[in-house]
């Protein structure tokens, strides 16, 4: 039984020079943690070089251990296994065909020669394996043959990226500017957009999935990737993010640029938008990994598979099959590289960006 | 386009890129545009040409449809052009609501049950979830502001989750629960390994010794402590005492038979249906992806937490019990109650990881309110677009009560 104070000093301790046995706790409590964020998605990392045999047999080993085969006399692929003799020798040979209870098998240095060909029984056999990383499960959904018809995944990933890389600049100029126009001015009802616009925060996007599908059809854009793109442009967290950090630039570079006779827009453009360059940053990472994750929305939008996103790829391709398990979950693993590199390069920003706002 | 004036070089430049980049940059189209604009309009009206873009959007997709919502509401027929729906009044929400009992939905009309086993669906996922998650997520936290070593790679490490895609985060955990999943096979191995120890009577009597020994131990300690007695002599009794007990209960009872279970049976996770599994693997896989978030929002409500309070309890010889239950949980209070309610609207509107994971199934065991919104709209032949929309205005007034109730707790903890 743990007493209420061992529980106490577990978790208020905060500076100790020696390990007490809290520390001790707290270091295994953060281990199992780290073992179950992070096996999972090695788990992935590992399977996805497995062979669509090894996949489907559900072998538990950690690396991708694959049948040793060698080329047969008439073209077939043989499996090696290892035969142990009575008087302890042993030697590979090849499976040539069952025969009862016995194998028929080949030693492998005569596999052409059918004459050598001998029968053992099958407990004898070893199965020859090695690790072989099936770099196929990559290459075959992304450079053709085969399933690509049914898996475009390079479609896919061009939406993808069309999706991201659009939505994500428009967002950085439209929101910029709403914010640069309600910190740097002073107009009636400024107070009043400011509100109105993070009030749009309150407005559970699951709730109006109806009337917002009615306004995009409307607009034509039904099945395009646009219709994707636009409702997603103007963010209120967004407008928040950029508004709160261009009320820390000074009004006196504004006022001097004015001075020297700078239109409107240049003081924008030149002035306001460079200064502003980390809450950009931090918008444009969060855009980034909004966009290229978002589910729901394109689910309803792009039902033709010639515009699928990636993720709606995925989530078909995973309810559709078992017979591919292996390119999905190459593919799987390709979409979450994008925002695995983000992620490590820049998850300072990323995680100070969100703990400061509060918002995802 | 850089802001330094075109060098004379580049103007006389010998490819013609640079020529017309320069003299681009010279005219400035978009700024020649904007101060054209700005001339007719003068300089004060220019905030507005910069709101326009961003409050046609929020207008266009944010406003429009929530008025639009309340209108489809009352609207009737599978058309997706507006001219074209029938008001209908109420019929909608009298179909939805028309049912024998809300709380078993079983003999209610399709329409009814598929709404009232969302919405009791839903409602159980998060009074489950919001709680188990938050816990958690409230531990970590804890841990995490102590001195520990390397605390932004542990930071990084439980916020991990929350960067990938619901499907991805479906896929993994799918790939993980099959029958004859990596889960399975290591509950199976463990259990056998387990079986194989506690079969060998020596280990057996040696597992049942040390369980008696640390549990003698471990009471035994603030008893004697409570007792008044001294630590050492204490430790010494508890010792002897618990290997007399744990000797008895080896070499007397020789109760091994208890210690070996039945063989593991592979479960399937995501498809028995009376198990309750699924709903339990739906909960843990959303707590999964989520949990980091809510960490990182508390550590920082934690780290705002002045340090000089603690060294001052130090001073005053308070024990971290009560540092714990005086300072640091009634400090964090206020950031709790916010995260509870964010994540209470979160969950009330989970759909993409548990659709991509279950498809609400097996049945209907894990099919959530948003789904049936979703499938009465945009799946199968008849769209009904009208019950879609009222299902959402009544999803929509729980949600309202919810963001009332995170509003006032951010405006008191503004406040105070």
């Amino acid at each position: 039984m743990i007493t209420a104070t061992d529980l106490s000093t577990f978790l208020t301790r905060r500076r100790g020079r020696t390990l007490h046995w809290t520390d001790v706790v707290a270091y295994l409590y953060l281990a199992v943690g780290l073992a179950v964020v992070v096996l999972p998605v090695v788990w992935m990392l590992v399977s996805s070089v497995k062979s669509q045999r090894a996949l489907v047999e559900n072998d538990p080993r950690l690396l991708p251990w694959e049948q040793v085969t060698v080329p047969g006399p008439d073209e077939r692929t043989l499996s090696v296994f290892r035969v142990t003799r009575d008087d302890g020798t042993s030697v590979d040979v090849a499976f040539l065909a069952p025969r009862g209870r016995n194998a028929l098998v080949v030693p492998v240095a005569e596999v052409a020669d059918a004459s050598r060909a001998f029968e053992v029984p099958r407990t004898r056999l070893v199965r020859k394996e090695r690790v072989d990383p099936q770099v196929e499960n990559y290459t075959q959904p992304l450079f053709g043959s085969g399933d690509t018809d049914r898996f475009p995944f390079l479609r896919f990933f061009w939406n993808s990226t069309f999706v991201t890389t659009m939505a994500t600049l428009l967002t950085l100029l439209v929101n910029s500017m709403a914010a640069f126009a309600l910190s740097k001015y002073r107009f009636r009802g400024r107070d009043a957009i400011v509100v109105i616009i993070v009030s749009t925060l309150l407005i559970p996007p699951t709730v109006i999935l109806v009337p917002l599908f009615i306004t995009v059809q409307g607009l034509g854009l039904f099945n395009k990737l646009w219709g994707v793109i636009i409702p997603a442009i103007a963010s209120p967290t967004g407008v928040f993010l950029l508004r709160q950090y261009m009320l820390t630039i000074p009004d006196e570079l504004i006022e001097a640029a004015r001075m020297d006779a700078a239109s409107e827009w240049k003081i924008y453009w030149r002035i306001v938008l460079p200064l502003a360059a980390p809450a950009l940053a931090v918008l444009a990472i969060l855009s980034v990994i909004w966009r290229w994750n978002d589910f729901m929305w394109p689910l309803i939008v792009l039902t033709k598979s010639e515009v699928y996103t990636l993720q709606l790829g995925l989530s078909t391709f995973k309810g559709e099959i078992a017979d591919n398990l292996n390119h999905l979950l190459a593919m799987t693993v390709l979409t979450l590289l994008p925002v695995t590199l983000v992620f490590v390069f820049l998850q300072k920003h990323i995680t100070a960006g969100i703990a400061s706002t509060g918002l995802k | 386009m850089s802001d330094r004036e075109p060098s004379a070089s580049s103007v006389a430049g010998e490819r013609p890129l640079d020529r017309i980049a320069a003299v681009w940059r010279r005219i400035d189209p978009v700024d020649f545009f904007f101060r054209t604009l700005q001339g007719r309009i003068g300089a004060k009206r220019m905030a507005w040409v910069f709101l326009v873009p961003n409050l046609v959007i929020f207008a266009t997709f944010a406003f429009w449809p929530m008025i639009l919502n309340f209108w489809m509401a009352f609207t009737g027929g599978t058309s997706a052009i507006l001219a074209e729906r029938p008001f209908v009044g109420l019929e909608n929400f009298r179909e939805i609501l028309d049912c024998p009992s809300w709380v078993d939905p079983r003999g209610c009309p399709v329409v009814g049950y598929s709404f009232w086993t969302g919405l009791w669906n839903t409602l159980f996922f998060a009074a489950v979830q919001v709680p188990v998650m938050i816990f958690v997520a409230t531990a970590t936290a804890l841990v995490l502001d102590r001195e520990m070593k390397g605390r932004g790679f542990w930071r990084a490490v439980y916020f991990y989750p929350v960067m990938l895609s619901p499907v991805v985060v479906a896929v993994i955990w799918d790939w993980i629960l099959k029958r004859r999943g990596i889960l399975n096979a290591l509950l199976g191995d463990l259990v056998d390994g387990w079986n194989a120890v506690a079969s060998l009577p020596a280990a057996a009597g040696a597992i049942v010794f040390a369980a008696t020994f640390l549990v003698v131990v471990l009471v035994g300690r603030p008893v004697a402590a409570r007792l008044g007695t001294a630590p050492a002599v204490a430790r010494r009794f508890a010792l002897v005492v618990g290997l007399v007990v744990a000797a008895v209960a080896t070499f007397a009872g020789r109760p091994w038979g208890f210690l070996v279970v039945d063989d593991f049976r592979p479960v399937n996770w995501l498809v028995d249906q009376r198990s309750g599994w699924p709903m339990f693997w739906a909960i843990f896989v959303y707590s999964w992806a989520h949990l980091g978030f809510y960490m990182l929002i508390l550590l920082a409500g934690l780290q705002a937490i002045p340090r000089d309070l603690y060294e001052a309890a130090e001073m005053d010889g308070t024990s971290k019990t009560r540092q714990l239950f005086r300072i640091t949980l009634p400090l964090l209070m206020p950031t709790m109650l916010v995260v509870v309610v964010l994540s209470l609207i979160r969950a009330f509107q989970v759909f993409d990881e548990i659709w991509v994971l279950t498809g609400g199934g097996p049945g209907q065991a894990t099919k959530m309110i948003v789904q049936h919104i979703y499938e009465t709209a945009f799946t199968g032949d008849a769209k009904r677009y009208g019950v879609a929309a009222a299902s959402s205005v009544l999803v929509a007034g729980v949600l309202l009560v919810l963001t009332l109730a995170q509003l006032f707790v951010t405006r008191r903890r503004a406040r105070g």
